[in-house]
């Protein structure tokens, strides 16, 4: 599969990840060009009660802005907004956040299919999606939303995913337009940056 | 794909036919939410066609109970974000203690478990015998569920840890009675709410109160539809009195703001 995948331009990008994800992340953050112009939305497995931890872990380690979603803030390029602990991330066709206390999904809230799906409706084939590495089916449903509105869907290669499960079943049952080492996503993600 | 078997017009259509049929204005919710909600029932419910959905909806009284009970979020907790219940026990309740009578509305209360929790904290203040909770919700169903006073005795365990990390100190069991997988609270506590279905979209201020409790319910509501409850709540307190919200609402870029002062790291404002 080639991997300079041409596609629209991309107007959002979607990263997901349970256990194992934050690795990952922090690998990716510091290689990340501050010429991003795009919004990135980060939706990841934690406890309730550790957000300004993964936010102030990111933020050391890029030049973007990195910040939790607020209610109702509207996406901007180049801004990084970490899903809060127990909300599930929805957007809005105005691409402004919603945040909603319904029900878990794959026993996770935030939930990463709620925000693939959401995102998907709304970016349609403008949308990037990642998912990373983790134990649960958690991404797997809002993938197949992403594939069937026209948006990319990247997966971390379950084979060096410390938690292969989350990426395994993804590669099982979407079609992924490309697998992924880790070491490669900053400059995957980079090269995403339109004119 | 079941997320997106109704589209955003039909969308719009179906909350048109609900406020047409039935007076519930949901046209100002976030959309986001309420589609998902909506999309999800009908999955659930698993209706042939759309258009057999909306019929349901539209002329099912049955029917539309079901709706209501399930597009709007019922999920809440007993003692939710404990450092806010620390708050309420030590900074606002002792606050409140002055008045000779004092009125708490819990608005949205779903179930009941934040309006029983407060109940809790009045009762260790020696406050309750004076106090009344009014706790509402558009929706009928949980209040019913609400006066009743019961939940899940699997759900317990965790409301006992939000307990204590919210400074509670008494044993958290001496407040219930565990009756195979349900708890029942002790009615000295229910004697002091009084139930009520109130819309927030569409009906008025009833009351003056010194604190008004809503929490995770305008995350549901768009911009515009947040500052009008807003103003709802300021026309329902009373100078001095105390607005709570959920911890990721705000009342920052309503244009009456500046009327209130917060309380420091806590979603809590008071009317100056």
């Amino acid at each position: 599969m080639a991997e300079t995948l041409t596609q629209g331009k991309c107007s959002a990008l979607v990263i997901g990840g349970s256990a194992g994800s934050l690795d990952v992340l922090l690998e990716i953050f510091p290689s990340l060009s501050v010429n991003i112009n795009f919004p990135i939305i980060l939706v990841t497995h934690r406890k309730a009660g550790n957000d300004s931890l993964l936010t102030e872990l990111l933020k050391n380690r890029t030049n973007l802005t990195v910040r939790e979603a607020k209610e109702k803030e509207k996406l901007l390029p180049g801004y990084v907004y970490i899903a809060p602990a127990d909300y599930h991330l929805l957007v809005e066709n105005d691409h402004t956040i919603s945040l909603d206390y319904s029900e878990k999904i794959n026993y996770s809230r935030p939930s990463i299919d709620v925000t693939f799906q959401s995102a998907a409706e709304v970016f349609k084939n403008e949308l990037v999606c990642i998912l990373l590495s983790g134990s649960n089916a958690d991404g797997v449903e809002g993938l197949k939303t992403v594939n069937k509105y026209g948006g990319l869907v990247l997966i971390q290669n379950p084979e060096t995913a410390s938690m292969a499960y989350m990426p395994q079943q993804a590669v099982n049952e979407v079609k992924p337009h490309l697998i992924l080492d880790s070491y490669k996503m900053a400059g995957y993600i980079n090269r995403l940056i339109h004119k | 794909m079941i997320i997106d078997a109704i589209d955003n017009e039909q969308v719009e259509m179906l909350l048109n036919d609900v406020l047409e049929a039935h007076g519930y204005d949901f046209l100002e919710y976030s959309h986001a939410s309420i589609k998902r909600r909506i999309t999800r029932l009908y999955s659930l419910d698993s209706f042939v066609s759309f258009a057999e959905f909306r019929y349901a909806v539209k002329t099912d009284k049955q029917y539309f109970k079901r709706f209501l009970e399930e597009i709007t979020v019922n999920v809440t907790e007993m003692f939710r974000d404990p450092t806010f219940y620390k708050s309420l026990r030590n900074d606002v309740l002792p606050a409140l203690g002055t008045y000779p009578f004092i009125r708490i509305w819990v608005a949205g209360c779903s179930t009941g478990e934040e309006a029983y929790s407060l109940a809790i904290l009045l009762k260790e203040l020696n406050l309750l015998n004076k106090s009344l909770i009014y706790a509402t919700d558009i929706n009928p169903s949980v209040l019913e569920k609400a006066k009743k006073g019961m939940f899940p005795l699997n759900y317990l365990k965790g409301y006992s840890e939000n307990y204590v990390q919210s400074g509670g100190q008494k044993d958290f069991s001496s407040y219930y009675t565990a009756n195979y997988s349900l708890v029942k609270f002790d009615e000295s506590l229910s004697s002091k709410m009084i139930f009520s279905t109130h819309n927030l979209v569409s009906d008025h201020s009833f009351n003056e109160f010194q604190l008004i409790l809503c929490r995770n319910v305008l995350i549901y509501f768009d911009k515009d539809l947040q500052h009008k409850v807003f103003q709802l709540f300021d026309n329902s307190l009373e100078k001095l009195g105390y607005l709570a919200l959920g911890s990721k609402e705000s009342l920052d870029f309503w244009a009456n703001a500046k009327d209130y002062k917060r309380i420091k790291n806590e979603k809590i404002w008071r009317k100056l």
